[in-house]
């Protein structure tokens, strides 16, 4: 049948690096909540989950299990359909960013030549800012089905915070996309890896700044954690959920800090670049190797400094946040975005 | 393949916007509206056009309709509190309505420059997103900068009413 003239070998090889991607995301995930409740037991001084296992090793697994046993409750008054669809929005909306990160240069196996990027498409980072505007349904739907007063309450505070931080990360984007003229996420690492070319944060540290803030706010982490304000709204929008439920809303907060991680190592770190090293003297498959390796280290280090400022900084007041938002962080990024297109324009009448 | 997944959106969009008129629930409603940007965006993918489809879904299923769902939710509309309108006006919306759809149709068939043409799918490239600014920028940069100047008014009154006095 002509109708169905697919190219198979590639169909398998990207349902494969998907699989792959997916697992390994989730298993980093599953690693990051051990490493949060390591990283804040050596904060607050203190030996943290140490039972399970050696070194308490085991813990993420224990806690697992743990979520997964638990009864399964669905209020009453919630509604039903929309009360399971939350989490599993939330989730998918986490995962989808990874399509575009491009993990690592190519991979030579079996005669073939494999790129370490699930699909180079040429609005890379614009379908990561679709997918992240994708998230905010997760909590709204999930706190509004709940039919609890404070979920609603932590639903729209989630809602309005990703929508009012978006914004400044949209603008402190577009600097990033002024100097490298494109928004195909390869390219931009490319660009980066390129001799004689610094990584952008050595262009655009104002923006880095703006960015990684903006990133803090999207994925809901302290100072910026309103949607889960125990102290005010109970427990936030996943207020109603049990079980496994829960589990998807708390794990992917966690998806969400790796995939952030991974956009901002991208995008102002040279994403699979080893600095001072020529990838092109290795092999192609030994560099390809250790250029996964490179993007991982970089997004533990993005992950540390995330749980750093988790377990340092207290929690902003609501009109505080939206003020930062909306009269410092926008303002910020716009002037960014103005002397940047100032300098890139005298550059070239020069 | 392509045609396969034409009507498989196409399916969606429709279906989908039929939901979005007959559920009773308003947030159920602007829920299927989300899915009708979401099959309008795939057709602009199927156009080559991909910066326009992903625009779309930012800007509409993103932005807008997140803002729609707040006041709904807000608001608590449900079954209850929707008002009941009388049957001689609801008569009176689907006649008016039908006569509008039968205009159009006709308007689409009798058009001279709609005549025995297709919609190209997957050709053309000032879809992309490089082409399309150089367009915007270079040809049509007079409606271009007129539109940002009506947005620009539109900011503005929407902070003048939005200031408490």
């Amino acid at each position: 049948m002509t109708l169905l003239a697919i190219d198979w070998i590639l169909l398998i090889e990207k349902l494969i690096l998907i699989a792959i991607i997916v697992f390994a995301s989730l298993g980093i995930a599953l690693y990051t909540t051990f490493a949060e409740r390591k990283v804040a037991a050596i904060l607050q001084d203190r030996p943290g989950p140490n039972r399970a296992g050696p070194f308490g090793l085991l813990q993420p697994f224990a806690d697992g299990l743990k979520l997964i046993m638990k009864e399964e409750v669905i209020p009453n008054t919630a509604n039903k359909f929309l009360f399971v669809l939350g989490p599993g929005l939330a989730m998918t909306a986490a995962l989808m960013t990874c399509a575009v990160i491009p993990w690592s240069s190519q991979v030579h196996l079996f005669n073939r030549t494999i790129d370490l990027q699930v699909a180079d498409i040429n609005i890379g980072i614009l379908y990561v800012f679709g997918v992240v505007s994708m998230g905010v349904y997760g909590i709204m739907i999930g706190g509004w089905a709940s039919n609890n007063k404070f979920s609603l309450m932590a639903a729209l505070r989630g809602a309005s915070q990703a929508i009012s931080y978006e914004l400044a990360m949209g603008l402190s984007l577009i600097a990033v996309l002024m100097i490298s003229g494109s928004l195909s996420l390869k390219t931009i690492v490319d660009q980066q890896m390129a001799p004689g070319h610094l990584w952008n944060v050595a262009y655009q540290p104002l923006g880095f700044l703006i960015f990684f803030i903006c990133a803090l706010a999207e994925c809901n982490r302290t100072p910026f954690d309103l949607p889960e304000a125990e102290n005010e709204l109970n427990f936030g929008y996943h207020q109603e959920y049990s079980s496994m439920k829960l589990g998807f809303y708390l794990f992917s907060e966690y998806v969400n800090m790796i995939m952030s991680s991974a956009i901002m190592a991208s995008l102002f770190f040279g994403g699979f670049d080893i600095p001072f090293l020529d990838e092109s003297t290795l092999a192609p498959n030994l560099a390809a190797g250790l250029g996964v390796l490179a993007l991982l280290v970089k997004i533990a280090i993005f992950i540390f400094v995330f749980m750093w400022i988790r377990w340092t900084v207290p929690r902003f007041r609501y009109d505080q946040l939206m003020n930062l938002g909306w009269k410092k962080m926008i303002p910020l990024a716009l002037v960014n975005m103005l002397i940047t297109g100032a300098v890139i324009l005298w550059l070239q009448g020069k | 393949m392509i045609e396969i997944l034409f009507f498989f959106l196409s399916a969606l969009a429709v279906f989908s916007a039929i939901m979005v008129l007959v559920s009773k629930n308003p947030v159920h409603s602007v829920l299927w509206l989300i899915a009708v940007f979401f099959a309008i965006s795939g057709h602009y993918v199927l156009l080559n056009a991909q910066f326009l489809a992903i625009v779309n879904l930012i800007v509409y299923a993103g932005a807008i309709m997140v803002l729609f769902l707040f006041v709904i939710m807000l608001m608590n509309l449900n079954t209850e509190t929707e008002p009941q309108k009388h049957i001689w006006m609801k008569l009176a919306g689907v006649i008016s309505g039908g006569c509008f759809l039968m205009m159009l149709i006709s308007l689409v068939r009798q058009a001279v420059e709609m005549g025995g043409r297709k919609a190209m799918m997957a050709e053309g490239d000032i879809g992309l997103i490089k082409n399309l600014g150089k367009m915007l920028f270079s040809e049509y940069v007079v409606p271009f900068e007129i539109t940002s100047i009506l947005f620009l008014s539109a900011m503005v009154g929407a902070v003048v009413i939005g200031k408490k006095h």
